[in-house]
């Protein structure tokens, strides 16, 4: 048991580091911080702090960055219902963008200098190192093949490919075909938008006219129950919540069975934000979707949920909920700001999860289907 | 996070190390790998070119220095240009001589300003301030509450009133003023910088408040964007600096490169872990000594500072080197580990940690399996393992909740890392003391390879992937010089913990 040798090891290593006076001069801090420093720590350390903290705190975080982006207004919820379109929601953030590919689009011949600019392009949009590369690569043969010789054609020939890539997903929302209630569960990283999502959704469904029970799996902080709460009272469905720091998998399931004795058809279960490299948390995560097929609901969706700002640790995201729980499709959220979300495209590439909604916005019809040929659009707008 | 990062950069500069000459086109290749790692690390794309830009221009360039071979002059130079592009400098946090200073927090929804209003409160509190947190956050109502669960948590008093963002942080100051509070903080709203109505209440406040700080919190995960986020922020509120959060995910961290680069503001705090003790200033260079794999001993032996009873560790050494350490200060040693929070963290700054160890799982519950055997066992056999046998391995598995083969294999690892810190101590105590002076001398100045400084890589040819202080002051009792700590491999291509 390799572990136990590191653990040994680490142990000994730091405990003589630390025993043998291994003790770097004060003032290398002095010069940096107030002296008072030193006796505050010796002080802190009678009166330990540390006490405080984690769950609370972690549930703070998240409640922070969950709640933070839902001005939960009555206004922006009421506002009905024509769906906007990518574009139109798009507008704003974009029109503040100079469009880099308009410079692509205005080439008249296909020289090095066009090739760095697209890629500059695509990385700029988080398409990722790989992807880009992947998909110059095929251009580059499409450029010979079809003997495409303006910037406007290499662009239309690239944008076709991406919208080819993204396109033949099933990206419908499934309802159980069994006699009890479907479940939905949303996951995902903290503060990216999960209990808003559920919130937006359930209004959504409310008005297609299904009976809907949001379930509120986030134990870890007591804002989140309130804040799903909140939503659920806007979107007229009903809402079953736990003990705070109570087993998220017990309360996702109490809200399947409430849901089933008051046939209602669809759960939407919330989870607190758990970060993909934390064992533990990804391990309660398997459980609690374990235990949510459990009773007489089915599990027909896992989603991730990813802000349209996260990076190329996107996929690194994907990877490691979908091995936990087997995600049916993405959310991309957040897409309103300045950011493109183009990673969602190593997303579909790689591990073929679609993204099945984004959002635009802060109101419950700003989360719209995911278009493939919009998106591309709005990656380049 | 940032390992990966470091992986990359390790194994290509590594291929340099060892060149007597460089040729250019050495030098392109470095590049384009070098290039590869910091796009998929996020760092914005004109940060990157700019970055390799610098870098071939003073690696191609005069730059000769006799000390160094052109393999090590360009790991020098790597290290000193992310040094710079990382921020140079700590900030260094100076308090408004009419109290109070005030911070203000602003950033994008679900970069964690709330959490982090509340770590950097605690951190002042640590100063030996007195902060008050305000809840300017008035959009959704649960932040306040929030934030005012988090200041019963660190006893910090929090102010907000049911008005309006700007008059709360107005009326803040005056009740700082009132109450004695000598740091204001002030938490915001989240907010799209593209959003232009919010993105004036918010300059709205930071003219109501006249912040002495104003810091942007960003989400480390955050991709190319982080740079347009910052730039419009940067715009509407001149900041001051950045806090970088969610570090403990497994992101690059490239956002943290990128905005010091593009704003000119340096990373000022991170935020590494959900408690609120995981939050400290940010050390560029250290943090640039760590994406090139050579660890991060200064804030190790920070952290531990902070959380070692200093007396109680001072005499385990000293049994340890004397052969007496038993399994009994091994537990005590222990506790003080778990302090330290994950040990997957604790591993990521040592350095000279084989990446197959680093990236290894480790379940901190093996920690707890290991405490759970030392304490079936009884006091006796605490002192002695030889005590035990068989029988006493199955009761001791038994009352663990382990297996017998991992009871012995504990005691097994146990006695050899002590025989080796036995040998290791030598002469015994007499040296210790001596030695001991020497280490924190050797600290400001060894020649070991001090891991931290900028510009001070790997002199001498020596591989910067060792305990360098050890090898200085310890080490040379013993013929052959370095002090290879058991566990501790010299370098990448030992592998005793059969990873490999």
């Amino acid at each position: 048991m390799t572990v136990i040798l590191i653990i040994v090891a680490v142990v000994i290593v730091l405990g003589l580091i630390v025993g043998l006076g291994f003790i770097a001069p004060r003032n290398r801090r002095g010069s940096l911080e107030p002296p008072s420093k030193r006796r505050t720590l010796v002080d802190d350390r009678v009166v330990p702090p540390e006490e405080v903290e984690r769950a609370a705190l972690v549930e703070a975080e998240v409640a922070a960055d969950l709640a933070t982006h839902v001005p939960v207004d009555d206004v922006v919820v009421e506002e009905v219902a024509e769906r906007p379109r990518f574009r139109d929601r798009l507008g704003k953030a974009r029109a503040a963008l100079s469009g880099a590919m308009g410079s692509i689009a205005g080439r008249s011949k296909i020289d090095a200098e066009t090739w760095d600019e697209l890629e500059e392009a695509l990385i700029l949009a988080d398409v990722g190192v790989g992807s880009t590369q992947e998909l110059l690569d095929h251009l580059r043969a499409r450029v010979k093949v079809d003997g495409l010789s303006n910037g406007e054609e290499l662009l239309g020939a690239l944008k076709a490919e991406m919208a080819n890539r993204l396109s033949g997903f099933d990206r419908e929302l499934k309802l159980s075909s069994d006699s009890g209630p479907t479940v939905w569960l949303f996951v995902g990283v903290n503060g990216v938008g999960k209990t808003t999502t559920i919130g937006k959704i359930g209004v959504r469904q409310v008005r297609e006219g299904r009976t809907v029970l949001m379930a509120a799996g986030d134990t870890f902080r007591a804002a989140a129950a309130e804040q799903l709460g909140m939503w659920a009272e806007r979107a007229g469905a009903e809402f079953v919540r736990g003990n705070e720091g109570g087993d998220p998998s017990a309360v996702i399931f109490d809200g399947v069975e409430a849901a089933s004795a008051r046939t209602i058809d669809l759960v939407l279960a919330d989870t607190a934000g758990r970060l993909h490299n934390n064992v533990n948390l990804m391990e309660e995560l398997s459980k609690v979707r374990r235990v949510a097929d459990k009773g007489d609901g089915t599990v027909t969706e896992v989603l991730l949920v990813i802000d349209a700002t996260t990076g190329q640790n996107g996929l690194v995201q994907a990877k490691q909920f979908t091995e936990a729980v087997e995600l049916t499709g993405v959310v991309l959220t957040k897409l309103d700001g300045s950011a493109k979300g183009g990673i969602v495209i190593a997303i579909h590439d790689q591990l073929g999860i679609p993204v099945k909604l984004v959002g635009l916005g802060e109101g419950a019809e700003d989360l719209v289907s995911f278009d493939a040929h919009e998106f591309v659009e709005a990656l380049f707008a | 996070m940032f390992e990966s990062l470091s992986d990359r950069f390790e194994s290509v500069l590594g291929k340099l190390k060892g060149k007597g000459k460089l040729s250019e086109a050495d030098v392109d290749e470095a590049l384009r790998e070098i290039r590869l790692a910091l796009l998929e690390a996020d760092v914005n794309f004109t940060v990157v070119k700019n970055f390799c830009a610098r870098i071939r221009d003073r690696a191609v360039g005069e730059e000769v220095s006799k000390a160094l071979n052109p393999g090590q002059q360009m790991v020098k130079i790597v290290n000193d240009e992310l040094t710079a592009t990382l921020g140079g400098e700590t900030i260094r946090i100076t308090y408004n001589s009419k109290p109070p200073t005030v911070v203000l927090m602003a950033g994008l929804q679900g970069s964690g300003k709330t959490t982090n209003s509340a770590k950097l409160a605690r951190w002042f509190k640590s100063q030996g301030r007195h902060p008050l947190l305000v809840g300017a956050d008035l959009q959704r109502p649960a932040a306040v509450e929030q934030l005012r669960t988090l200041g019963r948590q660190i006893e910090v008093p929090v102010f907000s009133e049911d008005t309006d963002p700007v008059q709360v942080a107005k009326s803040a100051l005056t009740e700082a003023r009132k109450t004695g509070r000598d740091v204001v903080i002030v938490d915001t709203a989240g907010r799209l910088a593209i959003d232009a109505d919010l993105m004036d209440e918010v300059r709205r406040i930071s003219e109501a408040v006249d912040p002495d700080y104003t810091f942007l919190v960003i989400d480390a995960m955050t991709g190319q964007d982080a740079v347009n986020t910052a730039e419009a922020f940067h715009a509407t509120l001149e900041l001051d600096g950045v806090i970088l959060t969610k570090l403990d995910g497994d992101a690059r961290g490239g956002a943290a490169l990128s905005v010091k680069e593009v704003v000119g503001r340096p990373i000022a705090f991170t935020s590494t872990g959900e408690k609120l003790r995981d939050f400290d200033l940010f050390h560029p260079d250290r943090l640039a000594g760590r994406i090139l794999g050579m660890g991060d001993m200064l804030t190790l032996i920070e952290k531990a500072e902070e959380v070692y009873e200093k007396d109680q560790a001072e005499a385990a050494a000293t049994r340890l080197l004397e052969g007496e350490f038993t399994l009994e200060d091994f537990l005590d040693q222990m506790q003080q580990l778990k302090k330290m929070g994950p040990l997957s963290g604790v591993l990521g700054m040592m350095p000279g940690i084989p990446k197959e160890v680093k990236n290894a799982q480790i379940d901190d519950r093996e920690i707890a399996r290991v405490e759970a055997i030392i304490r079936s066992m009884t006091p006796a056999e605490r002192v002695d393992p030889d005590l035990i046998d068989q029988s006493r391995r199955v009761r001791i598995a038994t009352g663990s909740g382990t297996e017998p083969a991992r009871v012995g294999e504990l005691i097994k690892q146990f006695k050899e890392m002590s025989k080796m810190m036995k040998r290791m101590g030598g002469a015994g105590t007499k040296r210790l003391t001596k030695s001991r002076r020497k280490v924190a001398k050797g600290k400001a100045k060894g020649p070991g390879g001090r891991s931290t400084g900028a510009g001070r890589v790997a002199p001498k040819g020596k591989a910067p992937l060792r305990l360098p202080d050890f090898e200085a002051d310890l080490g040379g009792s013993k013929p052959g010089g370095g002090l290879r700590l058991p566990g501790l491999p010299g370098g990448p291509e030992s592998d005793p913990f059969g990873l490999g």
